[in-house]
């Protein structure tokens, strides 16, 4: 219950998907799998979809870390979405490093619509990344 | 133009407001820009709540209204319909995810609860600033379904569907219907069978010419969505044609010399590799167990309806909803639990009611007769320190109810229930007053306390320290130890993987709200019912399949569907095209056409199903989803964006 937390911890912005990760996030909700309050979900249709500017603009804005939480193989839209989810990644994290930020502010995995643990891992772990000082 | 905008915060009855302060909530975006009137509300769902927000918008003349509740997996459809019934285009309203990504997921902190579900208002409520008036996207949806699990359940909702005006398929992944249910004999409240339900189930479906029946059938792929899913179905031969004469198919099983314990009788018996569980089973014709069959040919020579050489096939099936059935598995004790597996006179409810189905004059068990009877409850359910926390509802009406049978068949029976208060309600109360008339003993304790099974001198002894008798320590001397065993999951999780329909804390299949969305899953088009998502009597199964039945219906019933107007548009004076767009889409939604003598992209918003893969490979930046425009992404993102 500290209020420290609150301002103190790293902020992250999550692209969840509507159908997949969302759906597992909420899960992570009603299991009571505590994560930091400063992790900010937003979903949208499909990780395919997200823009690297809107990621960037992220990142500029204020946000400490922005994370992917992809469709993967469950990708109701087809099976390219890993492939080009993962080319949005790659294209952003180069974005990023031109601009002089840390590729690794910017991370993907897939979570899968029952995965509310190891959404929590990830979060966590990103957290705990973010929160060393030296980045 | 700037809008009236109405913002609504969900105490959810303390599910919020136990963790989140509301009224802070309130307080801090009641200034924000367009915002003309934000309120706390105890149930934003409930029917007053919903009037009080169509005479809002009403009467403010609001253009744009934002929730913040549950999550919208919920509620969406629930406020959409609110708008709609105030005059107000139902994409004007903006859901707040503010419990289970908010209070629930963040209940040891309070303050970043708080802190967490204001920015996320302020998110929601940028999002409607910029909301436009849509209509939704119609696509066909097939006027088919797929049920899963032949059992009481599946059957059911078969035989619903089909009088709907449905084609249905079921399909069963063993030889024979009627799953669990087939396995018991007299069952509670009336007289019927097990059996006897699952024929005039069995006969019914049949009459159906839009039910199409697959045994030994598995679901193998799947892919599509809701109204439009591509199903294959494995089937495997049963290794029999499908006319058979009864005295050949009884020397066949009398010449198969492969002998393996009966599942149906949960291996208290042996059956042969050619099969069927009970002499009237449907299907009628017999299968071979080719795991256990070895080839031999014995059968064969005696039998003409054999045939070794069928082959397994792949069925293609196109379906607009998946209905999943797939029922339970009796809890197996762990060994030593309670003597089970240590001890040859214990065993489990469902073994007790086989070899009260075989036993016609003396109730006798591994050639001893049985007298003295002990019943212990609650083994594997209400586990205080094991997974199962829940209690499995049936057993103690199933086992009452075959305690009473038990005594009403055979002389001299005493039945002693170690129990841990008994849970017979409704109407089977009736069942344990009877139990009691007829002379039961009902012994209890608490789940720190549990009876002990010992064997002393070659006699097993049940000790109790009984609550009911002031913690006196009583004892008795069994002949058969029964553990009342409870439902769990059904231990082949296959299909729960293919779907990846998602699983409670308790393992069974969860749907997305135990009262308002009880048998719907949050993958769009699949809907469950019975014992696969929760312990239930036959009674709740019927329920529960009727409630998927029209449910899964609703999706097809009109042949097409309303999909969200979430499809990508074109900014025609940024595209130049280059044609990545079009090969992103897996669709084909996107084609290339002549403006002013320039080549654009264009989207057929029919086709388009609203991913957005287009969106990011655009270099010009000419693509945006509708609704999800970088003006909406880059506001919410602003209104999140700590400390501001």
């Amino acid at each position: 219950m500290a209020l420290g937390n609150v301002t103190s911890s790293p902020k992250i912005l999550v692209f969840s998907t509507e159908k997949i990760s969302d759906p597992a996030i909420d899960m992570a909700g009603l299991l009571k799998l505590h994560y930091p309050p400063t992790v900010y979900t937003l979903p949208v249709p499909c990780s395919s979809a997200i823009k690297p500017r809107w990621i960037l603009h992220a990142l500029e804005q204020g946000f400490d870390g922005v994370f992917i939480a992809a469709d993967g193989t469950d990708c109701p839209y087809g099976e390219s979405c890993t492939e080009k989810t993962g080319a949005i990644v790659s294209m952003t994290q180069q974005m990023m490093k031109e601009k002089g930020m840390d590729p690794a502010r910017l991370k993907m995995a897939a979570i899968c619509s029952v995965c509310s643990e190891p959404f929590v891992r990830h979060v966590k772990s990103f957290t705990e990344y973010l929160s060393k000082p030296s980045n | 133009m700037n809008k009236k905008i109405g913002v609504y915060i969900c105490h959810c009855g303390g599910n919020i407001s136990d963790y989140v302060d509301v009224e802070k909530v309130r307080q801090s975006v009641e200034s924000e820009a367009g915002v003309l009137l934000s309120k706390t509300t105890l149930f934003a769902c409930a029917d007053s709540n919903q009037q009080e927000m169509v005479d809002d918008i009403k009467d403010q003349h609001l253009d744009g209204i934002v929730v913040a509740s549950c999550s919208p997996k919920l509620h969406l459809l629930t406020f959409r319909a609110v708008a709609e019934r105030a005059g107000l285009n139902k994409y004007n309203y903006v859901h707040a995810n503010i419990r289970e990504q908010g209070s629930w997921a963040h209940s040891d902190n309070k303050p970043g609860a708080t802190e967490k579900a204001i920015k996320l208002v302020k998110s929601a409520i940028a999002k409607v600033r910029n909301a436009e008036a849509l209509e939704p996207v119609k696509v066909e949806s097939v006027k088919a379904v797929a049920v899963i699990g032949a059992g009481v359940a599946g059957m059911r909702a078969a035989i619903e569907l089909a009088e709907a005006g449905s084609e249905v398929f079921l399909i069963e992944r063993e030889f024979f219907v009627g799953g669990r249910v087939s396995q018991w004999d007299d069952l509670c409240i009336t007289p019927e069978t097990g059996k006897e339900l699952v024929t005039r189930l069995y006969d019914e479906v049949m009459k159906h010419k839009h039910v199409t029946l697959f045994t030994g059938a598995e679901l193998a792929e799947y892919s599509g969505s809701v109204g439009n899913f591509s199903l294959k179905v494995k089937v495997t031969p049963r290794h029999f044609k499908l006319q058979c004469d009864p005295g050949a198919l009884k020397k066949a099983i009398e010449v198969c010399p492969v002998e393996v314990p009966d599942e149906f009788n949960f291996n208290i018996t042996m059956r042969k590799a050619i099969y069927h569980n009970y002499p009237s089973e449907y299907p009628q014709l017999p299968a071979i167990d080719m795991k256990n069959c070895t080839r031999c040919g014995a059968c064969e020579k005696v039998c003409d309806s054999i045939d070794l050489s069928q082959k397994e096939e792949i069925i293609n099936l196109k379906v607009g909803s998946v209905l999943v059935a797939t029922g339970f598995d009796p809890y197996e004790p762990k060994p030593g639990e309670f003597g089970y597996g240590e001890m040859d006179n214990v065993v489990t409810l469902p073994q007790f009611k086989r070899i009260v189905h075989y036993c016609v004059d003396k109730l006798t068990y591994k050639g001893k007769e049985i007298k003295n009877i002990a019943y212990i409850y609650c083994v594997g359910s209400r586990q205080v320190d094991g997974e199962n926390k829940y209690c499995s509802r049936y057993c103690c009406t199933s086992n009452i109810h075959t305690a009473i049978t038990v005594k009403k068949k055979y002389k001299n029976i005493h039945n002693f229930h170690f129990n841990r208060g008994i849970r017979t309600y409704g109407k089977a109360e009736v069942w344990y007053d009877e139990s009691s008339r007829l002379g039961d003993i009902y012994l209890q304790s608490f789940e720190h306390d549990p009876p002990v099974v010992e064997n002393r001198n070659g006699q097993t002894i049940v000790k109790i320290k009984d609550v009911l008798t002031a913690d006196k320590e009583l004892e008795v001397v069994a002949d058969l130890v029964v553990l009342v065993t409870g439902m769990v999951p059904r231990k082949d999780n296959s299909i729960g993987s293919l779907l990846k329909i998602p699983r409670g804390r308790d393992k069974f299949f969860n749907e997305i709200h135990m009262k308002l969305r009880p048998v719907e899953t949050v993958i769009d088009g699949v809907t469950i019912a019975g014992a696969g998502q929760g312990p239930k009597n036959i009674m709740e199964s019927m329920n529960s399949a009727l409630a998927a039945a029209t449910k899964s219906f609703s999706l097809v019933a009109s042949g097409a569907l309303e999909l969200e107007p979430t499809v990508a548009k074109v900014d025609t004076s940024a595209c130049s095209w280059c044609g990545k767009c079009e090969e992103a889409c897996p669709f084909s939604a996107i084609d290339r056409v002549g403006q002013n003598g320039n080549s654009i992209a264009h989207v057929n918003a029919s086709v388009c199903k609203g991913c957005g893969m287009c969106l990011p490979v655009c270099p010009e930046n000419a693509l945006d989803l509708i609704g999800l425009s970088d003006v909406d992404m880059e506001s919410m993102i602003d209104a999140l964006i700590p400390n501001i």
